[in-house]
């Protein structure tokens, strides 16, 4: 194997490389690691990212960036509770509210990005700094807690007593991702808008409308990952539920291999990347490091993550 | 030392993923000379330039610059050796103005401070030597593509370039242009700079080179003196055998009595279009001519719904329409391939499959689910009748040589069974051989019934395939002239005078 071979499988497998490293290190230096139910929680707390970055995949792979969705989540999970909770609304009501409220967020993003040419990091900053506060308004910014209620165990329920339920929608979302980049034709205009949009917009791609309804799906996920969270963890913080959640996604994007200016959408990439953040957080917090080491701990990983893949002329 | 090579190149190889695409290749250039780097496309004429400046790696070989062994490992590690290279696409930076384009890296100071007086002075002298009068303090991208390698060609004098070198420079010039630039060029050899020149042009070749080196499939044929050379001779050195049918000028218009299909009338948009008629008929070949900026491909625009008109009116099929976006022209049987192949056609990281489908995916699709299978064979189609040279149907397209990434657009656009089709330069950067092929494939649709609208500032491609031609001239109605009319002379007096010497001519 010459150095160009070499090359070349770092750079395909460069994020696949850096997840069994970090599985081994796990293995070795944090206690019970290799225990399933240590597994199942790793998938439980990266549930929301990994599903989320499956949507800023598809956003990324546009040329954009959506860095609202933790708002997004802030307004989903509240406007969830409030309706089921204290209106005591049918769970399906509330939850199409939310998923509703949330998706007005992302056309409000795919607007703004698609139809009036606004920077995505700047119109998706809009309601990333307002959308929070938007959320807080619902409630006055208090947390509402549903602990003993009848509702309170589904977001903890296990398939068979053995699965958990998030590990089922991880799987259903990132097929579904990777169904739409693969085979489709959204998924081929939506990468093809990211590699060249004035070539898409001459062949006639509707540009606009695959921007709108990409960010609207992005915002879906969102909603729909903080109504899961909501469930599981009985309460809905509009204050704290995603702070810093759409870091994690990029950081999963970029580690996963889809570059930032848009193009090729690698599915697998991302998922691969989510879980290396979640496996680099695991290990912080079970070797009880000290947050700030932490987190210069996490910037080096992705650092060797990027590093790995990078693409050179041959 | 005595040496009278700038460059001498020995033994280069090349592979890209397994695929050997030069074959130790020997390639040399003389001191003060114009040398043509010749070949079909794919041929690897742009693979061994980007080793000589540094872009790619060789996989073996020695490179002699100046009498020196160089190892450029970067574009700016040639540079420095003395080898400049104007591109195609301006690799100069369009919002900087001309001065500060030729003088960035190396700004004139005056007690610590850049001294623009001095640029900016220096700079119109530097100009001005190479015949070009023009304001130096107004940014470059309010120039057109002719000055923008000009200024990219004095900034190389400026560096003291030995070699200047120009992969298919004059593909987006006029022939005023053309001329300018070789003027230019004359000036460089006297300079004793020396001149590596691309270009599938073959008038050009035998206009400004001195000698050439032909490449076939990444191995040498050989060298020569152009003058030694005849037309024909050259082409079959390019294409392995005998070149009869592909150098002749050979015309094919015929008389088109067909139902007229498109009318424009009395056209006008910003400051470009003056009021434009054209009438198309069914299957009928329409040329257009004029110089850049005449108003072609602007006429184009405004057709297929990308640009506005201010006036006048589009008829098709004698009703009247408006398009606002191409995706409306596309549904009423509208195509259009621009002549902007990096900006406007290629989607990179697609691959040749899906770079030919994407426009049309309805063909290759079920409910919005892509039929894979479908795609490849409509891609493999393709691939034989215009001769694609590419590894498969999934290697990207901007692995492709400049002349493949071409015909990969023209295949997305032909594919689509328009009624109506605007070619606009459709053979830019594409080799005698395949230009053959693809004028073919044009008058082949056109015999079908589809109508075509072909831009060219190629007087020989209008002659050889045209029913009528259209000149434009400064953003109106020149004259038009039909079959045998068509000729050189007759267009290029109506480009210039707006009259044709003798005869016919009139614009309906
Ligand atoms: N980055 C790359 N990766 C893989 N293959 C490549 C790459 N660049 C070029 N090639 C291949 O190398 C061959 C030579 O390409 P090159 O661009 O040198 O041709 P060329 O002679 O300049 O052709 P043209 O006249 O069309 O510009 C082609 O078959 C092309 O597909
Ligand atoms: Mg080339």
């Amino acid at each position: 194997m010459n150095r160009e071979q070499l090359g070349e499988i770092s750079r395909k497998y460069g994020a696949l490389i850096v997840l069994i490293l970090m599985v081994v290190i796990n293995a070795i230096v944090t206690p019970n690691f290799l225990h399933i139910n240590t597994m199942w929680n790793i998938l439980i707390q990266a549930f929301s990212v990994i599903v989320i970055s499956m949507g800023m995949t598809l956003v990324i792979a546009t040329g954009g960036i959506d860095i609202s969705v933790g708002s997004t989540m802030a307004l989903a999970s509240i406007i969830f509770a409030k309706l089921l909770i204290e209106y005591e609304m049918s769970f399906g009501v509330s939850l199409l509210a939310a998923l509703f409220a949330s998706c007005i967020f992302g056309a409000f993003n795919g607007i703004l990005i698609g139809v009036f040419d606004f920077q995505p990091i700047v119109a998706s900053l809009i309601l990333m700094i307002s959308g929070r506060g938007i959320a807080q308004q619902f409630n006055n910014g208090v947390v509402i807690s549903f602990y003993g209620n009848k509702y309170s165990a589904i977001g903890t329920y296990r398939i068979g007593g053995v699965v958990p339920i998030q590990i089922v929608f991880i799987l259903l979302v990132v097929l579904a991702a990777a169904f739409i980049v693969k085979k489709t034709n959204f998924g081929l205009y939506v990468q093809a808008i990211g590699d060249n949009k004035t070539a898409s917009k001459l062949m006639g791609l509707r540009t606009t409308l695959v921007l709108v309804g990409i960010y609207v799906l992005c915002a879906f996920l969102a909603g729909f990952a903080a109504s899961l969270e909501t469930l599981r963890m009985c309460s809905a913080d509009p204050n704290n539920i995603g702070l810093n959640v759409e870091l994690d996604c990029i950081a999963a994007v970029a580690i996963g291999g889809t570059s930032m200016s848009g193009g090729r959408a690698v599915v697998w990439g991302t998922l691969v990347g989510a879980l290396v953040m979640q496996l680099i957080t695991t290990m912080m917090n079970m070797n009880n490091i000290f947050y700030a080491y932490a987190l210069v701990i996490k910037s080096v990983i992705i650092i060797i993550a990027l590093y790995l893949q990078k693409e050179k002329e041959s | 030392m005595g040496n009278e090579y700038i460059l001498e190149m020995k033994g280069i190889s090349k592979s890209f993923s397994s695929v050997k695409v030069l074959h130790e290749v020997d390639f040399r250039i003389k001191k003060g000379e114009v040398h043509a780097l010749m070949g079909e496309n794919g041929a690897g004429k742009s693979t061994l330039i980007k080793i000589l400046t540094g872009i790619y790696s060789r996989d073996g070989g020695t490179i002699l610059f100046d009498g020196k062994e160089i190892h450029p490992a970067d574009a700016l590690e040639a540079q420095k050796a003395g080898i400049s290279t104007i591109y195609q696409e301006i690799s100069l930076i369009g919002q900087l103005s001309v001065a500060e384009n030729i003088y960035i890296g190396r700004e004139i100071k005056k007690h610590g401070a850049i001294d623009w007086k001095a640029i900016n002075e220096k700079s119109r002298e530097l100009l001005a030597g190479l015949g070009l009068d023009i304001d130096v303090t107004k940014v470059l991208s309010s120039y057109g593509t002719a000055i923008q390698q000009m200024v990219a060609i004095a900034r190389s004098i400026l560096i003291d370039a030995k070699l200047v070198i120009m992969d298919e420079a004059t593909s987006s010039l006029d022939d005023d242009e053309v001329k300018i630039l070789f003027n230019i060029i004359r000036k460089l050899k006297a300079q004793g700079i020396s001149v590596l020149f691309i270009s599938h042009r073959l008038p050009e070749i035998f206009e400004i080179a001195d000698s050439l080196t032909v490449l076939k499939d990444g191995s040498l044929v050989g060298e020569y003196r152009t003058a030694d050379l005849t037309r024909k001779e050259l082409v079959s050195k390019m294409i392995g055998h005998d070149a009869e049918n592909i150098v002749e000028v050979k015309r094919t218009y015929r008389k088109v009595s067909g139902e007229e299909y498109l009318k424009v009338s009395d056209i006008q948009s910003g400051i470009k279009l003056k009021g434009l008629n054209l009438t198309i008929h069914r299957g009928e070949i329409v040329g257009l001519a004029g110089l850049l900026g005449a108003g072609r491909t602007e006429l184009a625009r405004v057709i297929f719904g990308i640009d506005r008109k201010d006036k006048g009116e589009i008829w098709i099929d004698g009703k009247p329409v408006e398009f606002k976006l191409p995706a409306h022209a596309i549904g009423h049987g509208l195509a259009f391939c621009s002549e902007d192949r990096k900006v406007e056609g290629i989607i990179p990281n697609l691959t040749i499959a899906e770079n030919i489908s994407i426009a049309n995916m309805k063909e290759v699709s079920r409910f919005g689910v892509i039929h894979h299978a479908k795609q490849r064979a409509v891609a493999k189609e393709y691939i034989e009748k215009i001769r694609i040279k590419t590894t498969g149907t999934d290697q990207k397209i901007k692995n492709l040589s400049g002349g493949n990434q071409q015909k990969v657009i023209l295949a997305r656009w032909l594919s689509m069974k328009p009624d109506f089709i605007i070619l606009d330069e459709p053979t830019r950067g594409i080799d005698v051989g395949a230009k053959k092929e693809i004028e073919d494939l044009i008058r082949e649709i056109s015999a079908e019934g589809i109508s075509v609208l072909l831009i060219s500032s190629e007087f020989e491609e209008l002659i050889r395939n045209c029913d009528r031609v259209e000149v434009l001239r400064d953003g109106k109605n020149a004259g038009c002239l039909r079959g045998e009319e068509i000729t050189e002379n007759n267009i290029m007096s109506l480009i210039a005078t707006g009259k044709v010497e003798t005869g016919g001519g009139q614009s309906e």
